[in-house]
């Protein structure tokens, strides 16, 4: 019951920060200097069709006639039209945000089984050559620009060693036939295991990019509060008791190291989307951060406008998740 | 029976105690840190690099060579040349200057205003605290890159609007930091004693509330040059900062994309610099986190 309280509580204060972000994505419009329709369709538009954007945009009425407007169309589904493809952006949002999902998915997976194995061995082996290495890596990958790790990895692992595809997301000359458009599972559901490889091949470096910040801060986190755990009465008297030092690390200390990681994990899904934008770009994924980046080219500002907020839901949304299954780890947190 | 009393007696502190202030306990644990040490050297160096730039540089930032396009790294051309034939490692030694100081501007302006709204929201409290709060918790709910690119697509692309962006993005981060050091310290006996002898609001914030909020603004500053060094090169990269034929590392990484099979050398330096100046000011941030606010760690 408490637990259900607690959900039904941080659901309640999600209301004015949604709000907000909506508040915010609709002032991107307001606040071009100028008049937005002109700015939009350029100065050789004709007065007739800067009247009817004008128009379809609202924005002859009061701003918060226009804003409730907005929220009006939003709770109906409607994030507005792309002036450059003219079709509705929630009709073609989705294989863009499924390949982005994708990415995240495959990186965040790179990034928790690499950077919390990597925290856990250094902690064991704490001052060992394995933990100076780990540890001097994370610093650097926490420093690291993945737009030019990206670049770096096309040169070496695909023009030189010609391990990985440089771009893309699939073979185009045998392309996958999108069901849900996350590829991995569209080519299991279909069996083809030939074109599974294929996608995975594909996404390899990029989410090897993305995931560098993300493993970096996790290992650190790791290394660091499974060091506390370790040092513990409960660890002492499990290794006293004959426990074989693998169960100890990872059945006894890794169960309570995992809290703060956990925390870390959810911050970082913010960074990672973020992250999705410029790894989009390098390695030419047709993601949700290179829909919003043809939206600025294009000053196409209902996709930049819903392109922005989806993003943002999605990132307030995974915080909630993780915070809310931070609280059926730790129940102690509920409370406060 | 006097022993005990002796113990416990405050004025029973050895000299040494007693004169070692805060700055010189931080400053003695700062200076065993030798990884923090390291980071504080490239940082230095960097600065060194900036402000020497037109010494050290060998060419001008736009100077074009054509016979010597696309040259490799040698002992005439360090870094090697672009494909116009102009030098990198004098590119890279004046992006230096633009990346520092973007990095440095836009953190000084979000530390500036996010410190006020902190200490407004803190000491006052009530709704004011409420909005300026609610306000932080909007802003932190995108994702900061992306919060930049829809300010950039509002001002337009140029250097000063990442500048720009970059500190607002960041202006929440010392907002709530400010707020929750400024909500302790208000309890504190010293500011209610201000309080009682009549000092006005604007007084005791000034000069009692913002000097002992200090700590965690100076970590939290160098932390967040890092930051926004790889925000502005990120930026720069997507064509939403600094435009060509600018230095900026991050936007001559776009210009050298296409160079990639041909000249990979215009792409490695400048990234190797962005690297290597977010890695000093990470380094140092850290060092400086574990000496002054060990307690930030968590």
């Amino acid at each position: 019951m408490k637990m259900l309280q607690y959900i039904i509580r941080r659901l309640l204060q999600l209301i004015p920060v949604l709000l907000g972000m909506t508040f915010i994505v609709f002032l991107i419009i307001r606040a071009i200097p100028g008049d937005p329709a002109l700015v939009i369709l350029g100065q050789q538009a004709t007065e007739d069709a800067v009247a009817a954007l004008r128009e379809s945009l609202g924005l002859d009425n009061p701003w918060y006639v226009q804003y409730f407007q907005y929220l009006g169309n939003l709770m109906t589904g409607d994030l507005g039209e792309s002036i450059r493809t003219r079709t509705p952006v929630n009709e073609e949002i989705w294989p863009y945000l499924a390949t982005t999902f994708e990415l995240s998915f495959f990186a965040i997976v790179i990034a928790v089984i690499v950077g919390v194995n990597a925290g856990i061995i250094s902690a064991w082996f704490q001052n060992s050559w394995f933990d100076y290495t780990a540890m001097v890596l994370a610093l650097v990958g926490v420093s690291m620009p993945i737009f030019w790790l990206g670049l770096m990895m096309q040169y070496q692992f695909s023009l030189q060693w010609d391990w990985f595809p440089t771009t893309g997301r699939e073979n185009v000359r045998d392309p996958v036939n999108a069901i849900t458009n996350l590829y991995l599972l569209d080519t299991l559901i279909q069996g083809r295991f030939d074109q599974f490889v294929v996608v995975l091949k594909h996404l390899v470096m990029p989410g090897i990019a993305l995931a560098t910040i993300p493993m970096a801060i996790i290992a650190r986190m790791t290394r660091s509060s499974m060091l506390e755990v370790m040092k513990s009465d409960y660890i002492r008297t499990a290794r006293a008791k004959g426990e074989k030092m693998f169960w100890v690390v990872y059945k006894h200390s890794l169960k309570n190291a995992v809290i703060p990681v956990l925390t870390v994990i959810g911050l970082q899904t913010g960074l990672l989307l973020g992250g999705a934008i410029l790894t989009e770009t390098i390695f030419g994924l047709p993601g949700v951060g290179r829909y919003i980046y043809e939206g600025i080219s294009s000053r196409d500002y209902p996709v930049i406008q819903s392109g922005i907020l989806i993003v943002a839901f999605i990132f307030v949304m995974i915080n909630l998740i993780v915070d809310i299954l931070y609280s059926i780890i730790d129940p102690r947190i509920r409370y406060n | 029976m006097g022993e005990p009393a002796q113990k416990l007696d405050p004025v029973n502190k050895s000299p040494q105690e007693e004169t070692i202030s805060p700055w010189k306990e931080a400053w003695r644990k700062f200076r065993k840190n030798k990884i923090a040490l390291v980071g504080t050297s490239i940082v230095f160096f960097f600065i060194l690099i900036a402000i020497f730039a037109p010494l050290i540089a060998p060419q001008g930032i736009n100077e074009q060579d054509l016979p010597n396009r696309l040259q490799p790294p040698s002992s005439d051309f360090w870094f090697g040349t672009d494909d116009f034939g102009r030098d990198i490692f004098s590119r890279v030694v004046f992006g230096a200057r633009l990346s520092l100081t973007v990095g440095f501007l836009a953190v000084v302006g979000s530390a500036i205003v996010g410190s006020m709204l902190g200490i407004i929201a803190g000491y006052y409290g009530k709704w004011v605290d409420t909005i300026i709060s609610r306000i932080f918790d909007i802003m932190l709910a995108f994702p900061s890159i992306l919060l930049a690119i829809a300010v950039v697509s509002i001002l337009g692309p140029s250097l000063r609007n990442a500048l720009i962006a970059i500190a607002i993005i960041n202006i929440p981060n010392f907002g709530r930091l400010i707020r929750s050091r400024v909500l302790s310290v208000k309890e504190e006996e010293y500011i209610m004693a201000a309080k009682a002898i009549g000092m006005s609001d604007s007084r005791i914030l000034f000069s009692h509330v913002l000097p002992n909020s200090m700590t965690p603004i100076i970590v939290q500053g160098s932390l967040a040059i890092a930051t926004a060094i790889l925000e502005a090169a990120a930026l720069g990269f997507l064509g939403l900062g600094a435009q060509i034929p600018e230095p900026e590392w991050g936007a001559m990484l776009a210009a050298s994309r296409a160079l990639l099979v041909q000249a990979p050398w215009t792409l490695f330096f400048p990234g190797l610099a962005i690297m290597l100046a977010v890695l000093g000011f990470n380094l140092m941030g850290d060092g400086l986190r574990d000496a002054l606010d060990p307690k930030m760690k968590t």
